[in-house]
């Protein structure tokens, strides 16, 4: 009986190599990341100015493109999330639209709070 | 009692639903789906009081990027060790299991260390728990990320200890999983922190 249950929950997982490229891929854009802190605000921002002036007005937005692969690389391949029950991934799916709604609804209420920043220009 | 019922017991005592997952791994999703609201409300707390400390010091002040992005890196990493110990759990590779398990926890309490050694700096250098909103919020959040590696860190020794007595067999490889499950949750919530606390505080 365990023994069929065990086998029950198999899934194909990833194999050891994929998991390496995976490891690879995310420090390259952990590396990213900070690269584009240097650029734009750090040590690198005086002898890159063109770029830095460049690349600065979508600082944040890049940061969070590179978080979200980061992020989507983490539960697509080592949390298995690409190999098992489709059900696991609607579960931790919903939790994470929730987790946003909470987060956009909170910035919205307490930014609507200090006062009409569309109007203002300023949070 | 029925024999179809007596059948329903024992499959539920055999940690199964009526969904093909184990009941031990739907649960531990369930708990991470929890944990995702948990820290969504700490992040948008921190970002609520970004820029509204009416005194100093502030992130500009203290934070040292080298030494986080280190910390980022260890963390990281060990995701891939704990992937790559699961891996010898599975195939049933002691050798393995133990040296990619211990590089783990190695690498969970080098992060826990990171973080102490962050916050006694920042305490000396005058950024006290109630020293001003940023404070509050940045030791809040990143003291409960803290919180949950040290956590992690000491339920993946514990399986550590299983596997030097050889009690973390192929089949046993589940209990592995779930632990490393827990671990990715508290990386991947640090590849949100690392950006929103740290860079974008850094940022204009």
């Amino acid at each position: 009986m365990a023994a069929e249950h065990a086998q029950h929950d198999e899934h194909p997982h990833a194999s050891a190599a994929k998991y390496v490229q995976v490891a690879v891929i995310l420090f390259v854009l952990t590396a990213l990341e900070v690269v584009l802190y240097e650029i734009c605000y750090g040590g690198l921002a005086p002898s890159m100015a063109g770029l830095s002036s460049q690349l600065e007005p979508w600082f944040v937005e890049l940061l969070l493109f590179l978080s979200f692969w980061k992020f989507w690389f983490v539960a697509m391949f080592y949390m298995h999330l690409k190999f098992d029950n489709k059900v696991l991934s609607a579960l931790f799916g919903f939790s994470l639209v929730i987790a946003f709604v909470v987060i956009v609804a909170l910035l919205i209420l307490f930014i609507y709070n200090r006062g009409l920043w569309w109007q203002t220009g300023q949070w | 009692m029925s024999s179809a019922a007596m059948d329903h017991g024992h499959s539920a005592g055999g940690h199964h639903t009526s969904l093909p997952i184990d009941n031990r791994k739907l649960a531990i999703w369930t708990f991470i789906g929890s944990e995702c609201l948990f820290f969504a409300t700490l992040i948008s707390t921190f970002l609520i009081y970004r820029g509204q400390s009416v005194s100093g010091p502030g992130p500009k002040d203290i934070f040292e990027v080298p030494l986080v992005t280190g910390g980022t890196a260890v963390l990281l990493f060990s995701s891939f060790f704990v992937v790559m110990a699961l891996n010898g759990a599975q195939e049933g590779n002691r050798k393995k299991l133990l040296t990619w398990l211990s590089l783990t926890v190695l690498c969970g309490m080098f992060f826990a260390g990171m973080q102490v050694y962050e916050f006694m700096h920042f305490y000396h250098l005058g950024l006290g728990y109630s020293t001003n909103l940023f404070s509050a919020s940045f030791y809040t959040l990143t003291g409960f990320h803290g919180a949950h590696v040290t956590m992690g860190t000491l339920w993946l020794a514990t399986l550590l200890k299983d596997a030097i007595k050889g009690n973390l067999p192929p089949e046993k490889s589940l209990n592995l999983e779930i632990a490393a499950l827990y671990w990715h949750f508290v990386d991947v919530v640090w590849i949100i922190i690392f950006p929103v606390v740290y860079l974008m505080s850094l940022g204009n």
